[in-house]
C-alpha cells in the first residue's frame, strides 16, 4: 500500500512534466495539422540551456539554488521560445502550404539536427546539476515503507498546475485564444475576418516551446541529469499523451500526461520496469480501438 | 458616382486552371451590386480573390482608392471590407458570442457594444443563442451569424456570397430586406452574389452575369431582369 502511494506520487509528477510537453504537440497538430516530430528535442534542448545556466549561475556566479534555478527556467523559456519560432520560420512555414507529409519530413529533419547538435556540443553522456532542494516530506512512516514527498515534486506539480490554468485562461478568454482557435477551425476563414495567420501559428509554436521549457528545467530538477538523447523518449511518451488524451485538445493533453507518467509508473514497480514503455503503448493501442479519436478528443462530426 | 472597388483585368487560377479571366467591375458607394452566374462561372473565386485568395495573377483591384491587388488577406480585411463567404464558415466549435468577437478582432473593441446591439436589432435570434456553439444553430441561424459577424467590423462594404443558399423562403426574403434596408439607411455597399438571379436582380441598383470566368453582361438590376437572354438563361428554369 504505502509503496502504492508512493507511485502514485512519483507518476503523477513524471506524469505533470508529460503533460506540459504533449500540450506543444496537441497545440501545433490543433493548428497546423502537422506532429512536431522535433519537439522532444526543443524540449531535450530547453533542458540543456537550463543546465548550462544553472551551472553558470551557481557555480561561476555564487547564486544560492532557488533564485538560479528560477532565473534559469525562465531564461531558458525565452531562448527556447525563441529558438522553436526560428525553426517554425525556417524549417515548416513555407512547407505549410506544400503535400501534407512535407513538414512532417522537414519536422524529423530537424528532430535529428537538434539532437546531433547537443551530442556533438555537449558530448553524448549525462550531464548532471549539484543536488538542490533534496528536503522532503514524510507523508506515512513507521511502516515498511515511508511514503514520501518531496519539495521538488511539490514544486512540480504545483508549477504545472498554475501554468496550465495560467495557459487555459489565455486560450478561451483572450483576443489570441481565440485568434489560436479560429485558426485551427478555419484558417482561411479567420484571415478573412483580419487575423495574421503566420503569426498566430509563430506563437503557438512560442508558447508550446516555452511550456516545453518548463517541463525541461523540471525533468531537470526532478532527475538532475540531462543527455542529449533525452529528446527521443520523453518526447514520444509526450506524444503517445497527446494521442491518448485525443489530439487537438488540450485538457486531453494532460489527461494523457498524466495516464502515462501513472502507467508507466505503476508498471515499472508491479511488473517490469523494462516493459513499462510497452504498457504505455498498449494502453494506447487499446484505447484508440474503442475511442479512436482519445479520451477526450472530438469525433469530427459538424454540421457544414 | 465614385468606385468603392474597382476591378480591371482580373485573371486567377487554380493551378493551371484559369478560374477568371480579365473581369473588369465595379461597385460605388452606396451601391448594390448583383453577380448572377451559373455553378462554377467562378463568383465565388472572384469574391475571394479580392481577399487574396486565390491571389490574381493579372489586373488590378483598388478599395477606396487603394491598391489592394498584393495585400496580404489578414490586411486587407482590416480595410473597411467584410465577407460573409460562400458555405458561410461559422466557427462551429465557438459559441455565438465568440463568433461575433471574431467578426470585430479587426475593429479592435471600441464600439463593440454599439455594434452587437445593432446586430441584435437585425437579427434579434442571435441574441436567444448567445451562449449556444456555432455548429449547433440551424442552417438560416448560421447564415445570419455569418452576415452578422461580417457587420460587426463596420464596414463599408460588405460581400454576400449567395446569402439565401439553403434557406427558407421566409428567413430569404427576411434577409435581403436587410441587405435592402442596411445600404438605405447606413448607406453599406454591398457586392452579391446570387443563385437565386430573380431576387438578385430586383434588389441590385446594377448586376453583371459571369459565364465562364469573365462578364459577358452588365446593367441596371431592372434591365437585366428583362434582358431575354438573362430571362432565357437564369430566370426561366435555365441554369439552376
Ligand atoms: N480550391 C479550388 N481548387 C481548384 N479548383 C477550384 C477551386 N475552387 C473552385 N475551383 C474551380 O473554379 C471554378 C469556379 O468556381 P467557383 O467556386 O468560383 O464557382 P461559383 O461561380 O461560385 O459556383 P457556384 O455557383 O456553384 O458556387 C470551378 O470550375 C471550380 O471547379
Ligand atoms: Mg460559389
Amino acid at each position: 500500500m504505502e509503496i502504492f502511494l508512493q507511485q502514485i506520487i512519483n507518476g503523477v509528477t513524471l506524469g505533470s512534466i508529460y503533460g506540459l510537453i504533449a500540450i506543444g504537440y496537441t497545440m501545433v497538430y490543433g493548428i497546423i495539422g502537422m506532429v512536431n516530430f522535433a519537439h522532444g528535442d526543443v524540449f531535450m534542448l530547453s533542458a540543456f540551456i537550463a543546465l548550462l545556466l544553472l551551472l553558470l549561475l551557481t557555480q561561476m556566479l555564487g547564486l544560492a539554488a532557488a533564485p538560479a534555478f528560477v532565473a534559469a527556467m525562465v531564461a531558458s523559456m525565452a531562448l527556447t521560445a525563441l529558438w522553436n519560432y526560428a525553426i517554425e520560420r525556417v524549417a515548416y512555414r513555407r512547407l505549410r502550404s506544400s503535400f501534407r507529409l512535407a513538414p512532417l519530413i522537414s519536422a524529423i529533419g530537424m528532430s535529428t539536427f537538434l539532437a546531433n547538435f547537443v551530442t556533438v556540443t555537449q558530448g553524448p553522456n549525462n550531464k548532471s546539476i549539484p543536488p538542490m532542494w533534496d528536503d522532503v516530506i514524510k507523508i506515512t512512516s513507521g511502516g515498511a515503507y515511508d511514503v514520501t514527498l518531496s519539495y521538488k515534486q511539490i514544486l512540480i506539480v504545483a508549477v504545472t498546475g498554475a501554468l496550465l490554468a495560467a495557459f487555459w485562461f489565455v486560450v478561451q478568454k483572450t483576443a489570441l485564444g481565440r485568434a489560436q482557435r479560429a485558426c485551427e477551425q478555419d484558417a482561411k476563414m479567420a484571415a478573412l475576418l483580419g487575423v495574421d495567420v503566420n503569426r498566430t501559428v509563430a506563437l503557438t509554436f512560442v508558447i508550446g516551446a516555452a511550456l516545453a521549457a518548463v517541463a525541461g528545467s523540471l525533468y531537470l530538477l526532478q532527475y538532475g541529469v540531462v543527455k542529449s538523447s533525452d529528446g527521443f523518449v520523453p518526447g514520444v511518451k509526450a506524444f503517445t499523451a497527446a494521442v491518448l488524451g485525443g489530439i487537438g485538445s488540450l485538457p486531453g493533453a494532460v489527461l494523457g500526461g498524466l495516464l502515462i507518467g501513472l502507467i508507466e509508473t505503476l508498471w515499472g514497480q508491479y511488473f517490469s520496469s523494462d516493459y513499462k514503455d510497452v504498457a504505455a503503448f498498449s494502453v494506447l493501442a487499446i484505447t484508440l480501438i474503442f475511442m479512436p479519436s482519445g479520451l477526450m478528443g472530438r469525433p469530427d462530426v459538424e454540421k457544414v | 458616382m465614385t468606385a468603392l472597388l474597382s476591378i480591371s483585368g482580373l485573371t486567377a487560377f487554380y493551378g493551371a486552371v484559369q478560374a477568371l479571366r480579365g473581369v473588369d467591375l465595379e461597385v460605388g458607394k452606396g451601391e448594390i451590386v448583383a453577380l448572377i452566374g451559373s455553378n462554377g462561372a467562378g463568383k465565388s473565386t472572384l469574391m475571394m480573390s479580392i481577399f487574396g485568395a486565390p491571389r490574381a495573377r493579372d489586373g488590378q483591384i483598388l478599395f477606396d482608392g487603394r491598391d489592394i491587388t498584393q495585400m496580404p488577406t489578414h490586411e486587407i480585411a482590416r480595410l473597411s471590407i467584410a465577407q460573409s463567404p460562400e458555405g458561410r464558415r461559422i466557427f462551429s466549435r465557438m459559441t455565438v458570442f465568440e463568433n461575433l468577437q471574431m467578426g470585430a478582432a479587426v475593429a479592435g473593441f471600441e464600439g463593440f457594444e454599439a455594434n452587437l446591439e445593432k446586430v441584435f436589432g437585425i437579427f434579434p435570434r442571435l441574441k436567444e443563442r448567445l451562449r449556444q456553439r456555432g455548429g449547433t444553430l440551424s442552417g438560416g441561424e448560421q447564415q445570419m451569424l455569418a452576415i452578422a459577424r461580417a457587420l460587426m467590423s463596420n464596414p463599408k462594404l460588405l460581400l454576400l456570397d449567395e446569402p439565401s443558399l439553403g434557406l427558407a423562403p421566409l428567413v430569404c426574403k427576411q434577409i435581403f430586406e436587410t441587405v435592402k434596408r442596411l445600404n438605405e439607411v447606413e448607406g453599406l455597399s454591398v457586392f452579391l452574389v446570387e443563385q437565386d438571379a430573380h431576387h438578385a436582380l430586383k434588389l441590385a441598383h446594377r448586376a453583371y452575369v459571369l459565364v465562364n470566368g469573365a462578364v459577358t453582361l452588365s446593367g441596371k438590376g431592372a434591365d437585366l431582369l428583362r434582358d431575354p437572354k438573362v430571362r432565357s438563361a437564369y430566370l426561366e428554369g435555365g441554369a439552376h
